[in-house]
C-alpha cells in the first residue's frame, strides 16, 4: 500500500509541474503583447525628455503629483480629438496637483509646434526623438495614456480616445489626497 | 494487489503478459498468440494496472500511445491549416488599423473566422500551446510508463527461460543431443559469440548471449531530447532569455534600440549594391537583360552608443560610442549578447525638397528654397527681399477632411505644404497649397508659385534585434534527440537463448528488435561453428503458409468460374 501511495504522489507531482508549465506558457504569451513593462501597480519607469521650450522634464520630478502621460502623433485622428478634452480637464485639475506630459512620437519640431499652437495647449509637450520612452512604455498604438499616482505607481493604462468625463474620473483617481 | 502465479511458481504483478522469471505466457491474449509480444518484454505497463483515483485516470489517458499519436496528428493538421492564410507577422497592418479588420477585408468571413480561432498567430494561440503541452505530457508519461519497467525487466532478466518462452520466439530450433554434445555446443557457442562481441551468461543448462541492449533506449533518449527542446522554447518566454524585435532606422537618425535598454543606434548610411556587367559572365548579362540587376550587397553603416548606467530613457545627453560597424547580411553587429542583423531596407525616402519661387508669367526664379523634411523651418529667405513662410506641413497627405488637409502617417510618402509667399510685388503675401502634382491656390489666382525642382533622398535600414540565450539548450535538445534516433535506427538489441531440456534436447531461440537479417547472419555463423540445431523463422513460415492458403483459395474460386 505504501508503494501505491508513493506512486500517487509521484504522478501528482509530475502532472502538476507539467500543467503549471503549460499554464505559464499560455499566460505569458497571452499577456506578452499587452504592455509587459507596464503592469498596473508597478513603478512607472523614469525618463527625461526635452520640451518645445528646451526645458527638460523628468518624471521623478513630478513625485507628489498625479501625472498623465499622453503618447500621440499628428497623424493620429483620435489623438487630435481628445487633445482639447485633455487641455480643459488639465486646467480644471491642475490646482489639485495634476500634471500632464504630452509625448510626441519622434516628429519634427515644426509639426509639433504647429499642432500645439492650433490647440493652444497649456501643458508641456515633449518629443521622444529616439523613441526610447515609447519603447520603454511599450506603446504600440496611439493614443496611449498612462495615469500615474503621486507615489509614482501606474494606476491605469488607457489605449484609445478619452472623453472629458473619463478624464475627469481618471484625474480624480490619481490626484493627491 | 492481485498477483499472477506462473506455472514456474513465480508471482508476477497484475498486467504482466510474460512471466518475469521464465517467460511463459500469462494472459489469455498472450497465450492465444503463436509468437510472444516482445516489445516491452511482457512487463506490466503501469497505466494498464491501476485506475483508481482521478490522477491515475489522467495519467493513464496520457500514457496511451493512441492518445499520443492522436495529439500529434491534431497538432500537424492544425499547423497545416495555419498555412492557409499568411500569419500575422507577415501581414502589413496599416497604422491604427485593427488586425481582425485587416483579415476580414482581405479574406471575408473566412478571414474573420480564421482570426477568431487564433489561426493567424498559431504558435501564440492558447489552444495550440495546450496541444504542444499535452504532447509533452504524453511523451513524458508514456516514456516513464514503458521505459522504467522495460529497464527493470532487461536488467533482471534470467538466463534460464521456460520452454514455452523459447518456442514462442520468432527464431526457434530444437534437436536431440547427448549431454556431452550439449556441453560442447555451449562452450563453442560461448567462444563464437564472444568473438562477435556478445555478452555471455551461463547457468546450469542454459545460456544467454546478448548484444546492444542500449539500442532499446533509443526512443527514450530521443524523447528526453524533445522535452529539453520544448523546455528551451518555453524559456524564451521568460524575461531576458529571448528578444526578437525590428528596428527601422533612417540615414542620419539616432534611435533607441528596442529590447536593448540603454543602447542607441545611429545610422550613417545604407548601401545597396548590384553586380555590374563586367563582374559576371557574359551569358548571364544576356539572360538577365529583361530582369532586374542582381543584388550584391546590403549594408548598414552604424554606430552603437551607450547611455551612462544612471541615465533614464530619453536622456541622450551623455552617449558614449561603443563601436562602429558595417552590418551586412550574415555579418551582424554583436554586443553584450545582442546581435543586430541586416534584414530589410527601403530606398529613396524623401529627405529634402527643393523649390524655386517663380513668377508664373515670366517663369523667372527669384531664388531657391530647400525644405529639409526632417526639420522644416518656419520661414525661408529668398534673395534679398522675398521670403516664403511655411504655414503647414503634411508628410503623408491623404486628402481633405472638412476642408482641412490630412496626413495618414508621419512618413514623408506624399508631402504637402501650405506656403505664404512674400515678394516686393506681392507684399501682402499669396497662399499656395503644394502637394506632389497638385498645386492649389485657395484664395484666387497667384502671381507667384513654388515650383518644384528636385529632391534629396535617404535610405532606411530594417534591422532585427536578436538575443537568444536558449540556443544552447535547443542545441543540446537537438543533439540528444539525434543521438536517440541514431541509436534506435542503427543498433539493434540481439539475444540468443540456449536451453538443455531434461528429455535430452537442445533448444535455441533468438530475438532482436530490428534487422533480423543481420541477426540471422550471426546465428548462421554460430550454428555452423557450434553445431546447434537448425532454426526456423516462424514469422516467415506463417507468412508462407498464409500465402499458400490464399493461393489455394484463389484456385478454388477459379475452379468455380470454370464450372
Amino acid at each position: 500500500m505504501d508503494k501505491k501511495k508513493k506512486r500517487f504522489y509521484v504522478r501528482t507531482v509530475i502532472l502538476a509541474i507539467l500543467v503549471a508549465a503549460i499554464a505559464f506558457t499560455v499566460y505569458t504569451t497571452a499577456t506578452k503583447d499587452t504592455v509587459p513593462l507596464l503592469k498596473v501597480g508597478a513603478e512607472a519607469p523614469d525618463f527625461s525628455l526635452v520640451d518645445l521650450d528646451g526645458e527638460t522634464h523628468r518624471l521623478s520630478d513630478y513625485k507628489g503629483k498625479g501625472v498623465l502621460l499622453n503618447f500621440w502623433g499628428t497623424w493620429c485622428k483620435p489623438c487630435k480629438k481628445e487633445m482639447p478634452a485633455i487641455n480643459s480637464q488639465y486646467n480644471a485639475f491642475k490646482d489639485q496637483g495634476i500634471a500632464v506630459l504630452s509625448i510626441n512620437q519622434a516628429q519634427t519640431v515644426f509639426e509639433v509646434e504647429n499642432f500645439t499652437d492650433s490647440f493652444n495647449l497649456d501643458f508641456p509637450v515633449v518629443i521622444d526623438k529616439t523613441k526610447s520612452v515609447t519603447r520603454t512604455y511599450n506603446v504600440n498604438k496611439l493614443p496611449a495614456s498612462v495615469f500615474i499616482d503621486p507615489e509614482g505607481k501606474v494606476v491605469r493604462v488607457y489605449e484609445g480616445e478619452m472623453t472629458e468625463k473619463m478624464l475627469a474620473e481618471f484625474f480624480s483617481s490619481i490626484k493627491p489626497k | 494487489m492481485k498477483k499472477i502465479l506462473c506455472v514456474c511458481g513465480h508471482e508476477n504483478p497484475e498486467g504482466t503478459t510474460l512471466c518475469e522469471k521464465c517467460g511463459s505466457p500469462l494472459s489469455e491474449e498472450e497465450k492465444g498468440r503463436k509468437l510472444a509480444d516482445m516489445r516491452y518484454e511482457g512487463t506490466a505497463i503501469r497505466s494498464k494496472t491501476y485506475n483508481k483515483t482521478i490522477i491515475d485516470k489522467i495519467w493513464n489517458f496520457f500514457s496511451s500511445v493512441k492518445v499520443g499519436v492522436s495529439i500529434i496528428i491534431i497538432t500537424l493538421v492544425a499547423a497545416a491549416i495555419g498555412t492557409f492564410l499568411p500569419q500575422v507577422i507577415y501581414v502589413s497592418v496599416p497604422e491604427n488599423a485593427d488586425v481582425k479588420e485587416t483579415y476580414a477585408d482581405a479574406y471575408g468571413i473566412f478571414g474573420t473566422i480564421y482570426y477568431n480561432l487564433g489561426l493567424t498567430d498559431i504558435y501564440g494561440s492558447w489552444w495550440f500551446q495546450v496541444l504542444i503541452g499535452m504532447l509533452a505530457i504524453s511523451i513524458i508519461v508514456a516514456s516513464l510508463d514503458r521505459g522504467i519497467p522495460l529497464y527493470k525487466s532487461l536488467k533482471n532478466q534470467r538466463v534460464k527461460r521456460h520452454e514455452n518462452f523459447l518456442k514462442r520466439q520468432r527464431i526457434y530450433g530444437a534437436g536431440e543431443m547427448t549431454a556431452a554434445e550439449v556441453d560442447n555446443a555451449f562452450d563453442l557457442t560461448e567462444e563464437k559469440m564472444k568473438e562477435m562481441k556478445y555478452n555471455i551468461r551461463r547457468e546450469e543448462g542454459a545460456l544467454l548471449a546478448e548484444k546492444g541492449r542500449f539500442a532499446r533506449w533509443g526512443p527514450y533518449i530521443n524523447h528526453v531530447g524533445l522535452i529539453i527542446f520544448l523546455f528551451g522554447v518555453m524559456l524564451r518566454l521568460m524575461p531576458g532569455f529571448y528578444i526578437d524585435k525590428t528596428l527601422w532606422i533612417r540615414e542620419g537618425e539616432t534611435m533607441a534600440i528596442p529590447g536593448m535598454e540603454g543602447y542607441y543606434l545611429e545610422s550613417e548610411k545604407f548601401v545597396f549594391e548590384t553586380y555590374s556587367e563586367d563582374e559576371q559572365k557574359e551569358e548571364f548579362n544576356q539572360s538577365k537583360k529583361a530582369v532586374n540587376a542582381v543584388a550584391k550587397n546590403y549594408q548598414s553603416d552604424v554606430k552603437l552608443f551607450k547611455a551612462p548606467d544612471d541615465a533614464v530613457p530619453g536622456d541622450t545627453s551623455n552617449l558614449t560610442e561603443v563601436k562602429e560597424k558595417a552590418i551586412k547580411v550574415n555579418d551582424p553587429l554583436k554586443h553584450d549578447g545582442y546581435a543586430l542583423y541586416q534584414m530589410d531596407f527601403r530606398l529613396n525616402e524623401l529627405k529634402t525638397m527643393h523649390f524655386n519661387l517663380t513668377d508664373k508669367k515670366t517663369e523667372k526664379s527669384l531664388g531657391a528654397v530647400a525644405i529639409d523634411l526632417t526639420n522644416p523651418e518656419k520661414e525661408y529667405k529668398v534673395g534679398k527681399d522675398s521670403k516664403v513662410v511655411l504655414k503647414k506641413y503634411y508628410p503623408d497627405f491623404a486628402g481633405f477632411e472638412d476642408g482641412e488637409p490630412q496626413t495618414a502617417s508621419p512618413l514623408p510618402n506624399n508631402p504637402a505644404f501650405i506656403f505664404e509667399m512674400y515678394t516686393p510685388e506681392t507684399p501682402k503675401g499669396e497662399t499656395s497649397f503644394v502637394a506632389i502634382k497638385q498645386p492649389i491656390e485657395p484664395f484666387g489666382e497667384n502671381k507667384y508659385a513654388m515650383k518644384f525642382s528636385s529632391v534629396d533622398t535617404r535610405n532606411v535600414s530594417g534591422l532585427t534585434v536578436r538575443k537568444d540565450k536558449t540556443l544552447m539548450i535547443l542545441m543540446l535538445g537537438g543533439i540528444i534527440f539525434m543521438l536517440g534516433v541514431t541509436i534506435g535506427s542503427y543498433w539493434s538489441h540481439r539475444r540468443l537463448w540456449l536451453l538443455k531440456t531434461k528429455d535430452g534436447r537442445l533448444l535455441m531461440a533468438s530475438h532482436t528488435n530490428k534487422n533480423w537479417f543481420s541477426m540471422k547472419k550471426d546465428l548462421d555463423a554460430v550454428t555452423e561453428y557450434a553445431h546447434l540445431p537448425a532454426y526456423v523463422d516462424q514469422y516467415d513460415e506463417d507468412q508462407k503458409a498464409e500465402e499458400e492458403e490464399k493461393k489455394l483459395k484463389d484456385k478454388e474460386k477459379e475452379g468455380d468460374n470454370t464450372l
